[in-house]
């Protein structure tokens, strides 16, 4: 990765250490609960909905339960009789551990089965019948802020989060949760602006497919639960377990070892709940993992639709901005409700605008569960936003790097909320994108049947607030350190990050630190591993932890009178007369916050803002519509990296990651809500032959003051510009705009005709 | 159902009792622990099952493990120490979250073998049955040639 050098060097952070289990990854001995196995163990297979909307008239599980090898099988009844409300969720206590009453989309869980052998449990799923009275349905999220088809009959807040404390139990209704921001006054000045310029764009469902599907094992005594499980929120899985079981944190414990993949499809409560139930209602281990398959009926990317409205002066300042966004939320509100208001008050984008009006709904439907994956919303924002950015600049004729310039938010500038932006280098990565994709140089445009384009797109996001993370730091007698922290290293190299942290406060070498996976009998509290937020939160406790230690131990070197270079192992020598004894050192870090008021304001919003953009070169055949992106160049601000190379991988999958969902990647489904391409022989992720030609991966020179060692997240920041750089391309390049993803060759070609 | 196979694996002479349905990832798991063959897709788009039988890469979660009856078979853990593919894929950070890895390396190995000096082309062609959620791939690129140039010298 391009870097300027740094003056803050120093000897562990900044330095692109190897992650720290590299040789067990490359070996294939990594820990993944995919390979756990426990004596004893049953394996639970999933009957689940064929309808998407309807009320459960009976189940026959008696087939099922005849086969031999079969130990029982499992209803939302069963389940009923251990616990009296099971219904769970970060936002709503809406999903029940298995369908009762209702099913709500096709593919939902109604029935478990349960044996030794997971071949004989998948057969008896197949012997299992069910009769459902239907229901209307609604699929579009438009549609469901009117439709007759009622999703929920009564919506049931949680109250887990500080951040969604004001939500509301409602009736008759699939609005989740409405968002509404007023900043100035955006009608009037809509009326006195020269040109007003108003597009609709559309995203499609999409999954994060994890290629370790989700998986959870649990195994349990009367008074005790201990779950092993690919989780980004072991924390959360921790006190949802307890609350529905009205038990005491203490008794349930929650393991997580590396995860294979995460994106935000491990959060919050997937299998947790069902394994815990099926190992206390048999008192055997019990493990559940998904196939491939079954991932697309667990969770998704919210489809959207967002309406945009801008008015512009003659000299090509945007004074007004309406923006009415609709998130698909599926049958489940799953985080939905916190994608709806924490992006949505980002909506109008990383521009100064001076009157602003956002109305942003989370809605019910009869899909599957639509939750946070890399970006929590912010991707479809950004297509929105900057495909309408690039349509009004080309509409004035003005050229798009220049009109963006004109109306970007600078520092010191408050941003829609009124939260004043601090540390945000928007302007930074708008000039490095101009200057890696040589904007100024005269660009071929092709001839013939191949034409040539180029785009850019700019985006920013606030990280998710306020959130709690603590850690602990060990220093053993004989010098070594232990990190203990509940981050999940699923890939982002979190593990690396916090030893290099922790050996630079230590002054140790990062690969001698070890880092404790989460346990939450353990590893400290966590709120979770999402939004980008694990770096600046749990970076800031390991820091504090470490720092902590060291006044420990400088306090013992004073007591012992030993000097202050004095080695550790000597300090405990004299402490305890031999090796023995530790040090441990605490840390908590919790930004300040403050909610929104009635007109969705608030002069704190966020503890950092992500900012990243990107530019593209595409060529389109004329006669297929075929679209082959050449270039990719993504530049982001993610403060001072600690570990570069990680920094510059984590940009570079992201954004081949949302290249994904730009130009292919789409879930199917029928006029009856059935998803007709549940697999990868159907829903194709990029491969190797799908990447750009080039790519450009650059951090810009910044510092987050806040951050550890100027640090902040990193692990989205790539996606945010791809998908209308690369629209803002082909439009460059055939003059074709398309307003929904993904960008395929059809869509093109149809309008090239 | 179940009957006894033998074969080699990783070296040394083994036996196991199969069942019919059982396919190769099971085999290895149930019976030798070994975890590096992992079923994902459980189609063979995605390669993370990767295995070599008689010095050729098949999906094992599509390759019934009764099959490997006399047959000489590789999973990633063969080696005792790690080899100038594995030591490529750790400089280049051709990984994040490792769950496809060994199938990479063990394609990467197979490559290797018929291509000693790689072009990008080749190498994209080549390992396009394997996927990589965390799309390491610019890295997974850097990390064959890499690789390569570690075996020329050696």
């Amino acid at each position: 990765m391009k870097r300027a050098a740094q003056s803050t060097e120093t000897p562990q952070v900044g330095r692109s250490v190897p992650r720290l289990e590299s040789w067990l990854k490359v070996t294939g001995r990594a820990e993944y609960v995919h390979n756990l196995r426990l004596p004893g163990m049953l394996y639970g297979k999933i009957f689940r909905s064929t309808v998407a909307h309807g009320r459960i008239k009976r189940i026959d599980v008696s087939a099922a339960r005849r086969l031999a090898g079969v130990h029982s099988v499992v209803t939302g009844e069963d389940v009923r009789k251990l616990i009296a409300e099971p219904y769970y969720g970060p936002a709503f206590h809406d999903q029940p551990i298995l369908a009762l009453d209702k099913v709500r989309y096709v593919g939902e869980p109604v029935a478990v089965v349960l044996a030794s052998d997971p071949h004989v449990a998948e057969e008896a799923v197949h012997l299992i019948t069910a009769e459902y009275e239907e229901l209307p349905a609604v699929y579009d999220e438009v549609e469901a802020m009117t439709s007759k088809a009622i999703v929920h009959d009564v919506l049931k807040p949680a109250g887990t989060f500080p951040d969604l404390k004001h939500m509301k139990g409602r009736t008759n209704t699939n609005i989740a949760l409405d968002f509404h921001l007023r900043r100035g006054k955006a009608p009037e000045a809509m009326k006195t602006a020269a040109r007003v310029f108003e597009h609709r764009f559309r995203t499609q469902q999409v999954m994060h497919t994890p290629l370790e599907p989700l998986v959870s094992v649990a195994e349990s005594t009367d008074s005790s639960l201990t779950i092993h499980t690919a989780s980004q929120s072991p924390s959360f899985v921790r006190s949802e377990i307890a609350r529905l079981l009205g038990w005491p944190e203490n008794r349930v414990r929650v393991r997580v070892p590396f995860l294979g993949g995460g994106f935000g499809a491990k959060l919050y409560i997937k299998l947790e709940a069902l394994v815990s139930v099926l190992s206390l209602l048999t008192k055997r281990p019990v493990k559940v993992s998904l196939t491939m398959e079954e991932q697309f009926f667990t969770i998704t990317k919210h489809a959207s639709t967002f309406r945009i409205k801008s008015g512009v002066t003659r000299d090509g300042r945007i004074v007004a901005r309406e923006c009415e966004v609709w998130w698909n939320g599926g049958a489940y509100a799953d985080i939905g409700p916190r994608v709806t208001q924490k992006s949505g008050f980002t909506a109008p984008g990383p521009y100064d605008i001076e009157h602003v009006a956002i109305d942003s709904y989370a809605l019910y439907t009869n899909l599957p569960p639509a939750g946070a994956l890399r970006g929590f919303g912010i991707p479809q924002l950004v297509w929105a936003y900057e495909s309408h950015t690039d349509m009004m600049a080309r509409e004035l004729g003005i050229d798009p790097v220049e009109f963006r310039r004109r109306n970007l938010l600078r520092d010191g500038r408050p941003q829609a909320t009124g939260t004043v932006m601090r540390d945000a280098a928007i302007e930074k990565v708008l000039e490095r994108l101009q200057a890696l994709m040589e904007w100024r140089a005269p660009m071929d445009h092709g001839s013939g049947t191949v034409r040539k384009g180029r785009g850019i797109a700019i985006g920013f996001k606030a990280c998710v607030s306020p959130t709690t993370s603590l850690a602990m730091v060990n220093v053993n007698a004989d010098g070594s350190c232990i990190v203990y922290c509940s981050t999940a290293d699923m890939g982002q190299g979190s593990d690396t990050a916090m030893a290099q942290i922790a050996g630079e406060v230590l002054n140790m070498a990062a690969e001698s630190v070890m880092v404790v996976h989460s346990d939450t009998d353990v590893t400290p509290y966590d709120m979770a591993t999402l939004g980008s937020r694990s770096l600046f939160h749990m970076g800031n406790a390991v820091k504090l932890a470490a720092e902590d230690a060291l006044k420990k131990l400088n306090l013992l070197r004073n007591e012992l009178q030993l000097p202050a270079e004095a080695p550790i192992p000597e300090v405990f020598r004299k402490k305890y007369g031999m090796q023995a004894g530790n040090v441990v050192g605490t840390g908590s870090y919790i930004p300040s916050y403050k909610s929104p008021d009635a007109n969705g304001l608030t002069d704190n919003a966020t503890p950092f803002w992500m900012v990243g953009g990107s530019g593209a070169e595409v060529e389109v055949d004329t006669e297929t519509g075929r679209v082959q992106v050449r270039r990719l160049v993504n530049v982001a601000d993610v403060g001072t990296p600690i570990n570069p190379k990680i920094v510059e991988t984590q940009l570079s999958g992201a954004a081949i990651m949302q290249l994904g969902f730009t130009l292919f990647e789409k879930m199917h489904f029928d006029a009856r809500g059935q998803l007709r391409n549940a697999s990868f022989a159907e829903y194709k992720i990029p491969g190797l032959l799908d990447i750009p030609e080039a790519m450009t991966n650059e951090a810009v020179v910044a510092e987050q003051k806040t951050g550890p060692y100027g640090a902040k997240g990193v692990g989205e920041t790539g996606t945010f510009g791809v998908s209308p750089a690369i629209a803002n391309a082909i439009h460059d390049a055939v003059g074709v705009r398309l307003t929904s993803l993904p960008l395929t060759a059809e869509s093109i070609w149809e309008k090239l005709k | 159902m179940r009957r006894e196979i033998h074969f080699r694996l990783n070296g040394e002479a083994v036996s196991a009792q199969v069942a019919p349905h059982e396919n190769l990832v099971e085999v290895l798991q149930e019976n030798f622990g070994l975890y590096g063959a992992r079923e994902s897709c459980g189609q063979g788009m995605c390669g993370c099952c990767t295995v070599l039988v008689d010095g050729r890469a098949v999906s094992g979660c599509l390759y019934l493990g009764s099959l490997v009856e006399g047959t000489e078979v590789l999973t990633v853990e063969n080696n005792a120490e790690p080899d100038a593919v594995q030591q490529a894929f750790v400089e280049a950070s051709a990984f994040q979250c490792g769950f496809c890895t060994p199938g990479f390396v063990l394609m990467t190995r197979q490559l290797l073998e018929e291509h000693p000096d790689p072009d990008a082309d080749t190498i994209k062609h080549y390992l396009s049955g394997n996927l990589c959620r965390c799309a390491a791939y610019p890295e997974i690129i850097e990390a064959v040639k890499l690789a390569a140039r570690k075996r020329r010298k050696s």
